[in-house]
């Protein structure tokens, strides 16, 4: 599928399918979701080497994806969904009683694409440290990559599994913050400032990548980098991938009140008119 | 009453470590992290035999549980280990989502656990462990009673695949059960056959029980004894079974009344089979510093308290 259009076009459609969830859900996290989706669409249709059709949740064999950041869970199950997982039709049952797409990520519905349970913050890296770990104990090249948010990084728990990944060396940890500079009370500045968040990485013993993560060019050059430096160093690799909140929808965009927030029937419209239909909405 | 003899006592923890070391050899993808406490809890054996299985996590204990998490995925049969409180309070979110709610085969081994840790006190003498991990869904709790239980036990939940919270000791305690015994998950061991009334114990608690029942038989009163190791899943059937012959029970555990062996007992005999029942347990408060049998009589956790409570239940028939 990811063959017939552009990353571009495919990202387009990713947005229409958060708006469009979260408008029919009335509820779910759009802001982090759009923030990061430009990201997520790179991952899922070009740099993971995955099998979408023939997962299973031992990860085995492929690249792995967690989800730190369980409330993106509009981006992460329409690129699930658009690169294979399954059917599409399905992302209109978000948080709808009885649907495998829960509120945040769960395993428990069995939903293709899905290793773990997350919502309650600070815990995807860790876990992704231990697939990570795992992996190099079955003698597999395979990265694992997880995703999560700059709020997040609040999290003590996160900077355990910074020390834990370096410690362990496992260089194929290709981590990614999702740097969109807002949380929900308001900046992460204002919040509790991260201070010098690359910076902080680097004394954590990890390699860094600064990139925009908004243009694909230099998504892509960043993970082609965090391969490279994978496979020549012992470090685990965080991205830090410099993004507006709500970006795409004007009115949501750069700003944290749309963290939480669904759009009435009348702000889903405003927004779909800036984003272009390309695959065919569910 | 049957005799059981003392073949020396051991720690429990002690038989924890070495049942992960044999389930290690058993079996390839058992692997193992600890948080800065490798000789208090008895792993050393295991990372020293396979360095490359063993993952020092230091001082975090919740990336250790999400860590844990994340090597189970491929397969890997994660046992992360701790003091009782750091491994389960501490870090109950992480355990609650990453280990529970996700169904992650990770097996949470907390030592020290109870009054009976002594000298370093309260900050470090969880009795509310059983209870905060048998409200999580799916999660097995066992609480083994001497050293060739828990290596037993360590042994066992290898082989179960989901989360388990595996609960032992620091303190020498009598050794009493069989080497290489065969450890059943859920099924309670019957100590003695007796009529007056029955006793359910778990852990340090069964010796004192067996104390208890052969003193109390010298005055005539004849004790149904169980060896409760494994709380959730309960065995109700042996529990019932038992009752329904005596007409009246007590528990006794190194925990608090909440939460703990006597509120599970409890709950499946108000909805079966009412029955007097005492509980040999703390009362909402907190341990304090001392040697564990100072605190054990302190406690009211000892024999003489455990007869004393048949005695009351058995009054109230």
């Amino acid at each position: 599928m990811g063959k017939e259009y552009t990353l571009e076009q495919i990202a387009s459609q990713v947005r229409r399918d958060i708006i469009r969830m979260v408008a029919n859900a009335s509820s779910g996290h759009p802001g982090g979701s759009l923030s990061s989706t430009d990201i997520m669409t790179a991952l899922f249709f070009k740099v993971m080497k995955h099998d979408p059709a023939n997962w299973d949740r031992s990860g085995k064999g492929n690249d792995m994806f967690l989800l730190s950041a369980g409330h993106l869970s509009p981006v992460f199950y329409s690129v699930l969904a658009r690169s294979g997982y399954f059917p599409v039709e399905e992302l209109s049952t978000f948080r709808v009683f009885g649907s495998r797409l829960q509120g945040h990520p769960s395993v428990e519905y069995h939903l293709p694409g899905v290793y773990m349970a997350s919502g309650s913050l600070g815990q995807g890296l860790s876990v992704a440290a231990g697939a990570a770990a795992a992996k190099r104990l079955d003698g597999e090249d395979n990265y694992v990559y997880v995703l999560m948010g700059d709020g997040e990084s609040e999290e003590g728990q996160i900077w355990e599994a910074g020390m834990f990944a370096a410690r362990h060396r496992l260089n194929r940890l290709i981590a990614i913050t999702d740097w969109n500079g807002q949380q929900i009370d308001g900046t992460v500045e204002s919040v509790m400032a991260l201070g010098d968040l690359e910076a902080k990485w680097k004394s954590f013993g990890w390699n860094v990548i600064v990139a925009d993560g908004h243009d694909m060019k230099s998504i892509l050059a960043a993970f082609d980098k965090a391969h490279e430096l994978s496979s020549s160093d012992t470090k685990p690799v965080m991205l830090l991938m410099k993004t507006d909140m709500g970006k795409g929808v004007d009115f949501m965009q750069g700003t944290h009140k749309w963290h939480g927030k669904a759009p009435s029937r009348e702000q889903e419209a405003q927004a779909l008119a800036q984003l272009e239909e390309t695959m065919g909405d569910f | 009453m049957k005799e059981y003899i003392n073949k020396g006592n051991k720690d429990t923890r002690s038989g924890f470590g070495a049942g992960l070391l044999e389930a290690g050899k058993r079996n390839p993808n058992v692997v193992a992290l600890c948080a800065d406490l490798l000789g208090s809890v008895k792993m050393d054996a295991f990372a020293a035999e396979f360095p490359e299985r063993f993952f020092q996590c230091g001082i975090a204990e919740a990336n250790m549980v999400g860590a844990a998490a994340g090597l189970s995925l491929s397969g890997k049969i994660p046992y992360i280990g701790s003091f009782a409180g750091f491994v389960t309070g501490r870090v109950y979110d992480q355990i609650r989502q990453a280990v529970a709610y996700s169904g992650t085969n990770v097996k949470i081994c907390a030592s020290h656990a109870g009054v009976t840790l002594g000298e370093d006190g309260a900050t470090h003498q969880i009795m509310e462990d059983i209870g905060l991990m048998k409200m999580l869904p799916g999660m097995v709790v066992i609480n083994p009673c001497d050293y060739n239980q828990t290596r037993a036990a360590a042994i066992a939940v290898a082989e179960y695949d989901g989360p388990v919270y595996l609960r032992f000791g620091r303190p020498s305690v009598p050794n009493f059960t069989e080497e290489d015994q065969e450890f059943v998950i859920g099924k309670a061991v019957k100590l003695n056959d007796g009529k007056d009334v029955t006793v359910v114990a778990t852990g340090h608690m069964v010796w004192e029980a067996i104390q208890a029942a052969a003193a109390l038989e010298k005055e005539g009163i004849s004790v149904d004894l169980l060896n409760i190791h494994t709380i959730k899943p309960l065995d109700e059937q042996a529990i019932l079974d038992s009752v329904k012959k005596t007409g009246a029970i007590v528990t006794a555990e190194e925990h608090l009344v909440a939460g703990g062996l006597g509120e599970s007992v409890a709950s499946v005999l108000v909805r079966n089979y009412p029955a007097p029942a005492e509980f040999v347990a703390v009362d909402d408060r907190f341990g304090q510093s001392g040697t564990p049998a100072q605190l054990l009589k302190a406690y009211g956790l000892d024999a003489e308290n455990i007869a004393a409570a048949v005695k009351r239940a058995i009054a109230r028939k």
